[in-house]
């Protein structure tokens, strides 16, 4: 979102809220990065970067594009996720002049942390779908993004419902913006299966989701 | 060449085609969140550009204080002609950042 949506108290608020939650992944990031999944990771960034360009049409006038927490989550984890988007938002912010600068907390907030959170929940709750094969890793992908952007697009509603400007009830806020995310969402959730069930068919070691599941399914067998 | 190493040149250059060359065929109508703060405006062309007439939340919205910066609005000074530059300059530049940020805080091999 622009600067100048949310009031300085609301605009602040997230940015400490942002802040906290930037700063528990840099902690707990390490974990998931070795000298294979750390170039892994500046790759994803890179995609996701690249993909957030890509606005299509969603309705008449309106287009979406995609935020990537889930599509980062599933591959590099919860963690290097995001502070993949996080890095995203803040290089379009600075460089491109696309989002606000006061306004970076709470983007940071939606797409970095409440998206990729929520859509790793749900990644791991399907991740028995996920082992049945690539039709399931493509439902369990698409599934998980859908509810990123979706959940994600409600952070805004939270945040117009804190201190948001403007006269237009919080009703028809939330209506109008979960409505076209959930539209959006189907865009997230095809251009995330198709990443996903692509990078799982040549290299699924590199799929943080389903580290071990290939040694499950040899055990089965 | 390794496999791995084969795996991630791909990955680059797929970003780079996307943000160099898809993006010129991107919608340019606003984003999702963007049209819905305009609601209930409407949009008049000045002499100066575009004005939101009406009452949205998108009145309030502030000019960006790195409007003018030379890649604004994925341009090269203004210019959407080159946004492939501009989304070639950000691929680099979002895996440089990233890039170095998760090498540094990778576990070295030796202490797992």
């Amino acid at each position: 979102m622009s600067d100048g949506l949310l009031n300085a108290p609301t605009s602040i608020l997230f940015l400490v809220v942002a802040a906290l939650g930037v700063s528990i992944a840099l902690m707990k990031a390490r974990v998931d990065l070795d000298d294979r999944t750390a170039p892994m990771a500046g790759l994803v960034a890179a995609f996701v970067f690249a993909t957030q360009m890509l606005n299509f049409p969603v309705l008449p006038g309106v287009s979406g594009h995609l935020l990537g927490g889930a599509l980062a989550a599933i591959l590099v984890g919860p963690w290097v996720g995001a502070l993949c988007v996080t890095i995203v938002l803040v290089l379009q912010a600075l460089l491109f002049a696309d989002g606000g600068v006061t306004a970076l907390g709470a983007n940071i907030t939606n797409m970095a942390l409440i998206g990729t959170a929520v859509g790793f929940a749900v990644a791991v709750a399907l991740r028995p779908l996920a082992k049945r094969g690539k039709a399931g890793i493509a439902a369990m992908a698409l599934i998980s993004a859908f509810v990123n952007t979706v959940v994600a697009s409600s952070g805004f509603v939270l945040e117009y419902a804190i201190g948001g400007q403007g006269a237009v009830s919080l009703g028809t806020v939330a209506t109008a913006i979960i409505g076209v995310h959930c539209l959006i969402g189907i865009g997230e959730g095809v251009i995330t299966a198709l990443t996903v069930t692509a990078v799982a068919a040549v290299r699924p070691d590199l799929v943080h989701l389903l580290r071990g599941v290939k040694r499950e399914l040899e055990i089965k067998s | 060449m390794t496999k791995r190493r084969r795996f991630f040149i791909g990955f680059a250059i797929i970003s780079l085609l996307l943000a160099g060359v898809v993006s010129y065929f991107a919608n340019s109508n606003p984003d999702g969140l963007d049209a819905v703060t305009r609601n209930g405006c409407t949009v008049v062309q000045t002499s100066q550009g575009e004005r939101l007439g009406g009452d949205c939340i998108a009145q309030h919205a502030a000019e960006h204080p790195l409007k003018s910066g030379p890649l604004a609005d994925y341009t090269v000074s203004g210019d959407s002609r080159f946004t492939g530059v501009a989304g070639v300059v950000g691929v680099v530049a979002t895996l440089a950042v990233a890039g170095g940020l998760f090498w540094v805080l990778r576990r070295r091999s030796d202490e797992s």
